[in-house]
């Protein structure tokens, strides 16, 4: 309900306080009563990492689209909401169109070359002809993208940062790399509230940095904004690093994590079914020596 | 019994400088005393308190002689983290220490580092959480606490170590006044409750003595200077020529003539012993001239029916109006998170008023940008490292008017106009680097002023700063205030600076505009001190307990007498 009133608050009136709430929840963790919520982070990286690799590696369209079955299902399943994602999604598809585009200027008949046949459709301008092979290749690279970005939005509004930082610690990766990537979660949002205060101020004393001035100026302006969100940031990590030490960072070989979750029964299952599903999706994948599956022959 | 901690002629020379910051310091503290250790900035207080959890000598080199014992062990020798299983150190940043993504991780981030086993974590995380009344707010992140909750669970975060001593680095200074009042009756139960030695270091001495203090040392130049205990300290004149405030009570009397004695048990006004003062103090009310303030000058700036709301049904601030006369020095008061520094940036244009409006000079500036409104409202921000964007103070304090595309010559002659009244003007060449934190917050006031703005709006202008810096930066506001005519509007919780150097203070609590008034009317009613977190001032006090019936008008005619010997 607040939703969809925002929406028609007038522009200009949420221009400002909108854009930095939106921002600081874009993309970040918000805590519901799912199972994937549930699981431990651990599991979710080895997921979206196998996941990922299986999607590289696969042009077999048949896969791809059970993937994205599954990944649509998933991101309902953990009740990500659209405005959690949205804008970011909006970008991809921006650059996945500009890809596609690219493809097709740059190699306009490799569909042909992969899957060993040409079929003209209808002819376009500057001698580019469309065919149906090149087609297919280009609709299996959209939908490599529509298995890889749900996994990637999933794992990213799922996950405890503080639990993440445990279990990449958990697997090996030392506890002062583990930490950074927490407290670097941490401080986002002061360091948000400092540049928009900064910002504010600089603007007021005459540095606009509106879509007005030109872009080396922008850039130049930049500076009155980057100085003082430096410094005051570089003061901020002078009391962390004192406030840290005084509580005894980094004295001993190991730590422990308050947020650490032990793997639970359903961890295991989502692990054994990861590793079972990219290994079929391969085996299907490279049965008849090639990577793509061609439905012209 | 043993002291828990000793220095026997003690000095200490940091690497980087010639003098020695601190030097023959001799202090025992015994296990359960509450110390409060009060000099100015640059004293050596803090530098004192370093030495203590061993970031002197561990994290800040230097020379040092003489010896140090705490618990019977040499910090030097312990380490920052040995000590921190001795010393609770609580810093004065209540967010820059918050470290943890929520309060149970704050709070387990000592056992963590310990590498503690978890289920021992839950366990102590509760019991610490139940001692600091944080149970229900387990789970928040820092952005969803108020500045006292922060600061309960910075202490809670020590205090899961089991540590013996409790170490304050300014803790009031971030915390509204009845926040404040509150944080020292906490500290108070737990030392009791738990059996601590506590050292608080502070330049608020009346907020501290709200409860007992067993001693005040009082550190000026890298030396002990005083030591005794309160009721002692308090008569003497050492604290005022150290550049500590004293109570402002104990300020009236002294006006009045009295001479202060330590039986009559000066530290608290509710119990002091009034009889041998009664009748000075009520003499020297009918002789003290009343405060005449009378400003009749056309208002620059009218708020009508101000309200705000980020999100709809969620106001942040509701139907706020008052006026501004020109050339007055007026405050904004209220608890943190009242709505005091939205309502600023709803002036300076930042956000849009959801409804009414804001009318300068009798004009509405809704269709003002951002930038036209710089020109005649400027906005001083907190701290000025959040301001200072060019190496040189020149081209900082010119930088407003460079943007605008005045002629060099011009800018030239403004800046250096600008800051011969900021008193600058000798270190005009100087990098803003090689300045000083006041002298840099008057670069910032400096690079305002000199685009003669109808209205300077000033957010915490003293946050942070000693009594002596204090009074510096605020006599240097009234100084411009007088000399350009330039009007003042303060964002404050600090309840002196209301009463000393505004004429006005509109008090905002929940988004509301509660009362409009003489500093003095607001801080003598119960009320309204509550319901804006700050405090009564012990002035009332002392007039209601001298048989006073006019307690604002004694207040008022104290800020007149003070004001006429500031001069």
């Amino acid at each position: 309900m607040a939703d969809a009133n925002l929406k028609f608050a007038s522009p200009r009136r949420v221009k400002r306080s909108g854009m930095v709430i939106i921002m600081s929840r874009i993309l970040s963790y918000e805590k519901k009563d799912t199972w994937i919520h549930e699981l431990s982070g651990f599991t979710k990286l080895v997921f979206f990492l196998l996941w990922g690799l299986t999607s590289a590696l696969t042009y077999d369209t048949r896969v791809l689209l059970v993937m994205i079955v599954i990944s649509v299902v998933i991101f309902a399943v953990s009740k990500t909401q659209w405005k959690q994602v949205g804008a970011v999604m909006k970008v991809i598809l921006l650059f996945m169109v500009i890809n596609l585009i690219a493809i097709f200027i740059i190699a306009p008949y490799q569909g042909c070359e992969i899957y060993g046949s040409r079929t003209d459709l209808f002819p376009l301008a500057a001698g580019y002809v469309v065919t149906r092979e090149q087609l297919f290749y280009m609709f299996n690279i959209l939908i490599k993208y529509f298995t890889v970005i749900p996994s990637v939005f999933i794992f990213l509004v799922t996950t405890d940062p503080s639990e993440f930082a445990a279990s990449l610690n958990g697997v090996g990766v030392s506890y002062n790399i583990s930490y950074a990537v927490a407290i670097a979660l941490r401080y986002i949002p002061d360091v948000q509230g400092d540049f928009r205060r900064i910002r504010n101020a600089q603007e007021a004393r005459g540095i606009e940095m509106s879509a007005k001035a030109g872009l080396f100026d922008r850039i130049r302006k930049t500076s009155s904004i980057i100085f003082p969100l430096l410094f005051s940031s570089m003061e901020r990590i002078d009391v962390v690093s004192n406030a840290m030490e005084l509580r005894g960072f980094g004295k001993k070989k190991k730590r422990t994590w308050y947020s650490a979750k032990k793997l639970s029964r359903n961890d295991y299952l989502v692990l054994a079914f990861t590793v079972l599903f990219c290994a079929a999706a391969l085996v299907i994948t490279y049965a008849d020596g090639s990577r793509f599956y061609n439905p012209f022959v | 019994m043993e002291p828990v901690i000793e220095f026997s002629n003690y000095s200490f020379r940091y690497k980087s400088q010639k003098e020695p910051s601190l030097s023959g310091i001799n202090l025992k503290i015994y296990p359960g005393e509450k110390i409060l250790i009060a000099g100015p900035s640059g004293s050596g207080k803090s530098t004192l308190a370093h030495c203590i959890n061993a970031l002197i000598p561990c994290s800040f080199p230097g020379e040092v002689t003489g010896s140090l014992r705490v618990g019977g062990e040499d910090p030097a020798r312990l380490g920052v983290f040995g000590m921190s299983k001795k010393v609770g150190t609580v810093l004065q940043d209540t967010d820059g220490q918050f470290i943890g993504l929520t309060v149970a991780e704050d709070l387990a981030f000592a056992l963590e580092n310990d590498a503690a086993p978890q289920q021992e974590m839950f366990e102590k995380v509760q019991r610490v959480a139940q001692v600091v009344d944080l149970e229900h707010l387990l789970h928040h992140a820092p952005g969803e606490l108020s500045g006292g909750q922060k600061q309960r669970v910075s202490m809670g975060g020590v205090m899961v170590d089991d540590v013996d001593i409790l170490l304050f680095d300014e803790p009031l200074a971030n915390l509204d006044p009845a926040t404040g009042k509150r944080t020292i009756a906490l500290i108070d139960e737990i030392m009791k409750l738990r059996k601590m030695t506590v050292i608080i270091i502070e330049h608020r001495l009346e907020d501290v003595l709200y409860r007992d203090v067993d001693r005040i040392v009082v550190v000026n130049d890298g030396r002990i200077i005083a030591d005794g205990k309160p009721d002692e300290l308090l008569c003497e004149e050492v604290l005022g020529q150290q550049g500590v405030r004293e109570p402002l009570y104990l300020a009236a009397i002294r006006h009045a003539g009295g001479t202060l004695r330590p039986e009559d048990h000066p530290q608290h006004i509710e119990t002091m012993n009034l009889a041998p003062y009664r009748d000075l103090v009520r003499s020297w009310f009918t002789a003290t001239p009343p405060l005449v303030c009378s400003n009749t000058n056309p208002p620059v700036l009218e708020v009508e029916n101000l309200s705000f709301s980020y999100a709809p049904g969620e106001p942040v601030l509701r139907e706020i109006s008052f006026a501004v006369r020109k050339g007055e020095m007026l405050s904004i008061v209220g608890k943190n998170g009242a709505g005091k520094s939205t309502l600023s940036a709803l002036i300076c244009g930042f956000y849009q008023p959801t409804e009414g409006r804001i009318l300068l000079n009798g004009q509405d500036i809704a269709p003002l940008s951002i930038k036209e409104r710089g020109e005649r409202v400027g906005l001083v921000m907190q701290s000025p490292n959040q301001m200072i964007s060019k190496p040189m103070i020149m081209e900082e304090v010119g930088l407003g008017l460079t943007v605008r595309g005045v002629p060099a010559d011009e800018v030239r002659e403004r800046v250096e106009k600008t800051l011969k009244i900021c008193g600058l003007y000798p270190m005009r060449n100087w990098p803003v680097s090689a300045l000083s934190f006041g002298q840099k917050k008057r670069v910032t006031i400096a690079s305002i002023l000199v685009m003669e703005p109808d209205i300077m709006i000033l957010d915490e202008p003293t946050a942070g700063q000693d009594y002596r810096h204090y009074t510096e930066i605020m006599e240097f506001l009234r100084r411009i205030n007088r000399e350009t005519g330039i009007t003042i509007l303060m964002i404050t919780h600090d309840m002196h600076l209301m009463l000393e150097y505004t004429d006005r203070a509109v008090v905002i609590a929940d988004g509301q505009l509660i009362t409009d008034d003489t500093p003095a009317r607001v801080l003598t009613d119960e009320s309204i001190a509550d319901r804006a977190y700050l405090k009564k001032t012990s002035l009332y006090d002392l007039a209601l307990r001298c048989g006073i019936g006019e307690p604002s008008e004694f207040v008022e005619r104290f800020i007149a007498y003070e004001r006429a010997e500031n001069q």
